[in-house]
């Protein structure tokens, strides 16, 4: 078991002829079981024609009658993406995972707004994507630093997921499932949500939570973890050293009007029982002596 | 971005938003004139620049006769204005903004951000004009009254009447104080802002309402849209260091520490910082280079950092995922090169072509101190520091 996708998600790529598209999907592909789990790709303009193989669509809608597609994951420009989202919303899609950069805040308050009530989930914009290791990789993260296992990972930076994921397989331990749910203020899934996965799903025993500075989302998480989780967590923020009121790389890294420091992010989820570290090279070992 | 007070006055003014008359100047000529036309008896003499606090640190003076314009525009330009927000060194002032005075019956503060728990643009009102909004949320948090704006309808006047009537504004001013929150309302989602404040709103003693101070900064992500916002960019106002690493693509942000580094991420980077920070060191920039960097990029990159006074150490830590990390080593090797390296350089490396970017650096014959993982790459990037500190001095 993991969370958000297995070897049973039929998962196609929007963007599937730029560049980026082009070198994820294929690099998913070659990832484990990633060449029965995707199933095809959607550009307008290119309809009827194949990426290696795989049959790009017009439409998402077109591509999920065709194929049986639960899944899309985007790599469209940040001028096009949230409209990209919308239309995999529309189509109602498990799942939609948005690696994009760079899209306007207002964009994704109105595709947040019109997702309300619908049955599709949002993970991203401005991630990593996810993994469940030995089964799919959908996004740009190195498959092969990953183990299957029982330990979930949760994060807002793709690379430092990688560092947290690196120390636990060296430690050998393996993942469930790792997910990157993005640097941007307005997104889709947030820690608590993928904290409620983890909770349910069976082959999971214990999380890593990486947060960094900027909002309230890892003390929101905090917060449901010290009532719900039946599951040690343990937690690393970071930007314990960034100045207020300067962007981190990441639109939503900010701390503004003295709030949303990681100080304040760590004494919250001390308080609510989890373990955390201000020292980034031992999440690994911080986990381990959970368990 | 930001812009200046005078350029978001002019935007509030196209969105109905009323504020003083006034002009800017570059020149105490331009000031002279500027209050001629504009007329007395009462001028304000401004200070623009992006930096708040402006007042406090002598920025804003008042002046009641065409002599104190003089004198006011005089001591304010080319001044080296020194607010809470500009660091020790302050901030150069090279324009000036020249305004008639107004009749102030009641300061209010306006404002509006973008919440991320709602995901909806939400409009702060209080009754506490002037004074910094963290220290009314702070300690008179019913003094701030908020609206979270439905995106699909806007914001209405039944929204908007009970938080007016709650700030203290008359009934005869309520359609004043609709067109206003309405008109920013209106900016703040057609110019893609990130955050706006009017601070104070000034109820006039004739009943107006106007803005007496503008705040606007504008998301990054969407200025491709607006051409006619990126046209008000002053670099005056920014770190050059910045603005020279956003032409190469890079993600940077100077500091006050002597350890430079370079990573791949935002999110490790922060972690990278705050690992120096851990072992005893002082990080002296953020810097992302991001999931496509080339050899080019490293050097100027390298560039940037050295450029740095006191700079007393690098730090590069990288985590190979789409970005390879012999790549980085050939970047890393050939800028060290290139650039005349003088101070020591610590090199961690992880993930994709681990084994060949060691190599790389190992065969460089270069100084480079290796590390294994962020824990030993901070501690020994530290104690390089600490050594070339000590020899310097």
């Amino acid at each position: 078991m993991s969370i958000l996708i297995n070897r049973h998600s039929r998962v196609i790529t929007q963007g599937i002829t730029g560049k980026t598209g082009q070198f994820h999907t294929r690099t998913s592909r070659d990832y484990a079981e990633g060449r029965s789990c995707f199933v095809g790709g959607v550009n307008p303009s290119r309809a009827g024609q194949d990426f290696e193989g795989l049959p790009i669509f017009g439409t998402v809608r077109e591509a999920k009658e065709q194929t049986g597609a639960t899944v899309s994951v985007i790599y469209v420009p940040p001028p096009f993406a949230a409209a990209a989202i919308d239309e995999a919303v529309e189509a109602d899609l498990d799942l939609v995972i948005c690696i994009t950069e760079g899209i306007p805040v207002r964009d994704l308050i109105q595709t947040r707004y019109k997702m309300r009530g619908r049955r599709t989930l949002l993970l991203g914009p401005n991630c990593p994507g996810v993994i469940t290791p030995g089964e799919l990789k959908i996004g740009i993260m190195p498959g092969h630093i990953h183990k299957p296992g029982p330990i979930g990972v949760v994060s807002r930076s793709g690379t430092l997921t990688y560092e947290a994921v690196g120390q636990l397989t060296e430690l050998g331990l393996g993942q469930s499932t790792a997910v990157g749910i993005g640097g941007d203020p307005v997104n889709g899934l947030k820690h608590i949500d993928v904290m409620r996965m983890f909770n349910d799903d069976p082959n999971t025993e214990a999380v890593v939570m990486i947060g960094e500075i900027g909002g309230s989302d890892e003390e929101t998480a905090a917060q449901w973890i010290k009532e719900n989780m039946r599951k040690p967590v343990v937690g690393f923020i970071a930007g314990v050293t960034a100045p207020p009121g300067k962007r981190m790389g990441h639109a939503g890294a900010i701390i503004s009007g003295g709030k949303g420091t990681a100080q304040e992010k760590l004494a919250v989820m001390e308080s609510c029982g989890i373990k955390v570290t201000r020292n980034p090279a031992e999440m690994g070992k911080l986990l381990k002596s959970v368990l | 971005m930001n812009i200046h007070e005078y350029q978001a006055k002019e935007l509030l003014r196209n969105y109905g938003v009323a504020t003083p008359r006034g002009q800017v100047a570059f020149s105490v000529d331009e000031a002279m004139a500027a209050a001629q036309t504009l007329g007395g008896p009462v001028w304000v003499v401004k200070a623009q620049i992006h930096a708040g606090g402006r007042g406090k640190g002598g920025g804003v003076k008042l002046a009641r006769s065409l002599d104190e314009v003089r004198t006011c525009a005089t001591a304010i330009l080319g001044m080296q204005l020194v607010t809470h927000q500009t660091g020790p060194a302050g901030q150069t002032v090279r324009r000036i903004w020249i305004e008639e005075g107004a009749d102030i019956r009641k300061e209010l503060y306006l404002g509006m951000v973008v919440d991320r728990v709602t995901q909806r643009v939400c409009l702060m009102a209080s009754s506490e004009g002037g004074m910094d909004i963290e220290e009314v949320a702070a300690h008179t948090p019913e003094r701030i009254h908020k609206i979270f704006v439905d995106p699909g309808t806007g914001l209405t006047d039944a929204e908007c009447d009970p938080v007016a009537r709650a700030i203290g504004i008359p009934e005869a001013a309520l359609p004043a104080a609709r067109a206003t929150f309405k008109g920013l309302y209106k900016l703040f989602v057609e110019c893609d802002c990130s955050l706006a404040e009017i601070n104070p709103l000034i109820l006039s003693g004739d009943g107006r309402v106007i803005a007496l101070d503008a705040k606007l900064n504008f998301d990054d992500n969407a200025l491709f849209r607006h051409p006619e916002i990126v046209a008000l960019r002053d670099l005056d106002e920014e770190d050059p260091a910045e603005i020279e690493a956003s032409k190469h693509g890079l993600s940077y942000i100077s500091l006050d520490g002597d350890i430079g580094c370079l990573v791949n991420g935002a999110g490790l980077a922060m972690a990278t910082m705050d690992v120096i920070k851990l072992y005893g060191g002082s990080p002296a920039n953020f810097l992302d280079v991001g999931g496509g960097a080339t050899a080019e990029k490293v050097t100027e990159a390298f560039k940037i950092m050295l450029d740095r006074p006191g700079l007393h150490a690098i730090l590069v830590n990288i985590f190979g995922g789409i970005m390879k990390c012999d790549t980085i080593a050939e970047g890393v090797v050939s800028a060290a090169r290139q650039v005349r390296l003088n101070v020591p350089l610590v090199v961690r490396m992880k993930g994709t072509n681990e084994d060949l970017g060691k190599k790389i650096i190992a065969d460089s014959g270069l100084p480079i101190i290796a590390a294994d993982n962020m824990a030993q790459a901070g501690e020994r990037v530290v104690a390089a520091a600490r050594s070339q500190n000590t020899a310097r001095s």
